[in-house]
């Protein structure tokens, strides 16, 4: 059959058949306007609740004003935002990661313990180095510990069959009572100090701040741009080199990655390790961009937000950095609004829960603006 | 109850799937729908059942125009739908898939699983599906499961029954039978649209035929005046040829061995007992045999798939018992997979991603650690070229793909490669009668090349058709061995061998 066709006519077939596609309206759709709407959704019943809570309606609208303004309305506020964004972002990417490979890693609070806790002890005790080479080993050891840290639950899955989601949760507790114990060793503790804290990280080991130069209360630092080359790599890894296209496949299909010979626990132990690395560099980049030392508890919930940023993010590199700016500025103008408005910042953790909610229903948010999709979409969608 | 299409047309993107299609389906008839791959024949067949709206056109049910707005619209209607690939929780009993979703309850609302197998009992008897309402799914056999389908659209009182490409996964036993219950349907007076490839089966079960081509009818007419080449001609445009041409096999060096390979399943039955074959460089062996008599399995050791219990793979003279599916894929292994859907693709993956699924790594693909996607979609866009995968663009979704080209990209992915051993599953899975031809050929051409093919099929024609050697499996065993030189087998010993009747060994 082939051998008829001259071979004009084939080159032109293959150039057609080469010519990029426009992204489908239905992947916009999906990737953009589903999570939009997410947002606004969240943001109206996020008021409706303050209503419910006796809230009067001008008091409301005073914080979303205080809500816009403490997250993007200033100088100062940006800086919050991004500075917040930060960990989310990059434990974000490695939950997100995971997800493509089909793991559900909910050990990122863990791993980002272990990182932040590492980086620590980097800082302290390598104080010998200059700063071009002890600051990058901090991060590296803070990513290298998580890694190895995620890895115990994907060694753990890939040998017995543990579901990631149990062992990641018991990995998280372990990390919470090490954590404070090794807060209460000698060689960690701070001198003279009865409670769990650790030595602080001298200098050389903290990520320059970047604003200070206009006022020491701004405290963004050079870990946004740890955040943007991680974005870019994950992007790379995953859509562009062979490991990332044998962890999307065996997420996708297990069955064809094991017909492909793509070994899956090759693949389990090391999208694990690779989520563990990016939880432990967001632990190692709070440690050394904002906090300086170790405390109980000093991972904040970082590392569960990080579920919902990836999730909002639709495990897509990209997406991630925008879920995590988003979540990063409803952090700092919580604060805000807790402040001008006297509402209470655990409306916000609502708000982050309603997005989720409403992300993880399309279809809930498809009924609700029927106008923003195309007609035959919910019956694609459907079948 | 009768329904009509009218001026029906559906497009995907720049694909225009159905165009102007006009169509009558009646009460009491059978309808083949016949037509190349990719002709947009399940399209039509999915707006019926509501899963998609058309763009333009109407539907009448019973002469009058009807709105689908969603997948159980067509139920509603009475227009009921079995797809090919079956929608069944394997852990449910018949009954409880039956009744899923419109359970019937009691007066509390609680489920009245009793008046639910009751009402299965009914349906089995009136329509003769003999199906056991409390095995589990899983536990059926492919061709009963079909029945629980039919089963499932019947408990929905529809009166028309649409079956998509029904065949293809039915050995030819659970064919025939499948045909006693088509007939009993229609004697009911249900309307029936049947697709198929395989000609034969048009001409002996259907009232009347439509051919569809590019999205349009193109012909349509009456079995009883037709020929399966008429047929072929009205679907591809011109004359194909039902049989290979071929030279006679110059068999060379070995190049697969299994010597007494043994494999257990997880309750440790035999599925391979004492298995030896032999595939030389330059022929083609066959595999037949009925579906479920370890001819998967004899393909999951050769693929290395699956570990072996006991015995020796040898592939080019290097021991592989124990080689993982990467070194073999990487000592010249090409593999089309026996189900495409569940192992040999990835639906969300672009066509582009799909043709180097287990190819990815290799050098003419690597920019270091990363793949050429350039080179890929290069080399994609040739394969479909070359085996006519139909469709606008390589980084179009394979999912998009219409059955048969998805067959289709599987197999151009594994026979475009260089390779020294070619083990085909169901090579032909699904795809039309000139593709089939096609593919065919060129699993000849591998051979011709001096590559070993090693083909296994249901299909006892395709085996007869291709194999230079052929080998009858039955319970896990060899039982007989065949040469086919010139064709020289005969049909009825194999396929007496493949019923398990093999007193004297005709090799
Ligand atoms: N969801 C979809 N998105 C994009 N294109 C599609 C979609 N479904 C079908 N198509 C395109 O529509 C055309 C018709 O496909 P359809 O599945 O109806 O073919 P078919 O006649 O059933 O073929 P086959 O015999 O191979 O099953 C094909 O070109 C296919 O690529
Ligand atoms: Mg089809």
């Amino acid at each position: 059959m082939s051998e008829h066709k001259d071979l004009k006519s084939v080159n032109e077939k293959m150039r057609s058949l080469m010519a990029r596609t426009t992204h489908g309206r239905d992947d916009f759709e999906d990737l953009v306007i589903v999570p939009l709407f997410a947002v606004v959704v969240a943001l109206v019943f996020g008021a409706l609740i303050m209503l419910a809570t006796a809230v009067d309606i001008p008091t409301i609208g005073r914080s979303f004003v205080a809500l816009a303004v403490g997250s993007v309305g200033s100088l100062s506020a940006w800086s919050e935002t991004l500075t917040a964004a930060v960990p989310l972002v990059l434990a974000g990417l490695g939950l997100g990661l995971g997800f493509r490979a089909g793991l559900f890693n909910i050990g990122a609070e863990g791993q980002l313990l272990m990182g932040g806790l590492a980086a620590v002890i980097a800082g302290f005790s390598l104080d010998f180095l200059p700063m071009v080479i002890h600051l990058p080993l901090t991060l590296l050891i803070g990513a290298a510990v998580g890694a190895g840290y995620a890895a115990i639950a994907g060694i753990l899955k890939a040998t017995t069959g543990a579901h990631e989601v149990i062992s990641t949760i018991m990995l998280n507790l372990i990390s919470f009572e090490l954590l404070n114990w090794l807060l209460r060793q000698p060689w960690i503790q701070r001198e003279g100090r009865s409670d769990p804290i650790s030595k602080s990280v001298p200098d050389s080991a903290r990520l320059p701040q970047l604003l200070d130069w206009i006022s020491p209360n701004f405290r963004l630092h050079a870990g946004v741009f740890v955040m943007l080359l991680a974005v870019a790599f994950i992007w790379w890894l995953l859509f562009r080199s062979k490991v990332g296209f044998a962890f999307r496949t065996s997420g996708e299909n297990p069955s064809a990655a094991n017909y492909a010979g793509m070994k899956a626990s090759l693949v389990i132990v090391l999208a694990m390790a690779t989520a563990g690395a990016l939880a432990g560099l967001a632990g190692a980049a709070q440690i050394t961009g904002v906090l300086g030392r170790a405390s109980p508890g000093f991972s904040a919930g970082i590392g569960f937000d990080a579920i919902a940023v990836a999730l909002l993010g639709r495990s897509h590199p990209v997406g991630i950095l925008f879920a995590g700016i988003l979540f990063g500025g409803l952090e700092a103008g919580g604060r805000q609004m807790q402040v001008d408005a006297g509402v209470s910042i655990d409306l916000i953790g609502i708000i982050q829960a309603l997005i989720i909610v409403f992300i993880a229903a399309p279809l809930l948010v498809r009924a609700i603006f029927p106008w923003g999709f195309r007609r035959s979409s919910k019956k694609e969608d459907a079948a | 109850m009768d329904v009509e299409l009218r001026g029906i047309t559906k497009r995907f993107g720049s694909v225009v799937a159905n165009d102007n299609v006009n169509l009558t389906i009646r009460a009491g008839e059978v309808l083949g729908l016949l037509g190349e791959n990719g002709a947009g024949k399940s399209t039509m067949m999915n707006m019926l059942s509501g899963l998609y709206s058309p763009d333009e056109g109407q539907i009448l049910v019973d002469g009058k125009p009807v709105e689908f707005d969603g997948p159980g619209d067509g139920i509603e209607a009475g227009i009921g739908m079995v797809h090919q690939h079956f929608m069944l929780v394997p852990v449910f009993t018949v009954a409880e898939n039956v009744v899923l979703g419109v359970e019937p309850t009691g007066k509390m609302g609680y489920l009245d699983m009793k008046r639910a197998r009751r009402q299965v009992e009914e349906i089995n008897e009136k329509y003769g599906l003999h199906v056991p309402p409390d095995e589990l799914i899983e536990e059926l056999s492919v061709g009963i499961q079909q029945r629980v389908e039919i089963l499932k659209v019947l408990f929905r009182s529809a009166d028309v029954l649409i079956l998509d490409e029904p065949t293809a996964v039915l050995t030819p036993q659970e064919v025939h039978e499948f045909f006693g219950i088509v007939n009993t349907l229609k004697e009911a007076g249900k309307a029936i649209v049947f697709i198929t490839h395989k000609l034969h089966e048009i001409l002996e079960i259907s009232d009347r035929v439509s051919v569809l081509r590019q999205g349009r009818i193109t012909g349509e007419g009456y079995p009883k005046d037709l020929t399966e080449a008429d047929l072929a001609e009205m679907m591809v445009g011109r004359p194909v040829s039902f049989t290979t041409a071929k030279n006679t096999a110059t068999p060379g060096r070995t190049m697969l061995e299994l010597e007494g390979v043994s494999m257990l399943d997880e309750t440790d039955d035999r599925v391979l007992d004492n298995v030896s074959i032999t595939v030389r460089s330059g022929e083609v062996v066959g595999v037949a045999g009925v579906q479920g008599n370890g001819q998967t399995e004899l393909v999951e050791a050769i693929t290395g798939l699956e570990r072996i219990a006991s015995g020796k793979i040898t592939f080019d003279g290097e021991n592989i018992s124990h080689a993982s599916v990467r070194e073999r894929h990487k000592m010249g292994m090409a593999h089309i997979p026996e189900d495409r859907h569940k192992s040999g693709m990835v639906d969300s993956f672009t066509i582009a991603e799909n043709m180097v699924l287990n190819n990815y790594y290799a050098p003419e693909y690597s920019k270091g650690w990363a793949i050429d996607w350039q080179k890929v979609a290069e080399t994609a866009a040739r394969y479909c070229v070359d085996f006519d995968v139909r469709t606008p663009s390589v980084f179009l979704p394979g999912g998009s793909l219409s059955g048969g080209n998805q067959q289709k990209m599987v197999v151009a992915r594994e026979l475009e490669r260089e390779t020294k051993l070619v083990v085909a599953s169901q090579p032909t899975r699904g795809v039309d009668v000139g593709s089939i031809e096609y593919i065919h050929e060129r699993l000849i051409g591998s051979r011709d090349e001096g590559d070993g093919v090693l083909i296994v099929s249901s299909e006892l024609d395709e085996v007869l058709g291709l194999s230079d050697r052929i080998y009858v499996m039955y319970d896990g065993r060899i039982v007989a061995e065949f040469d086919n030189t010139d064709g020289k087998a005969d049909r009825n010993t194999v396929g007496l061998a493949m019923a398990g009747s093999f007193g004297e060994d005709a090799a």
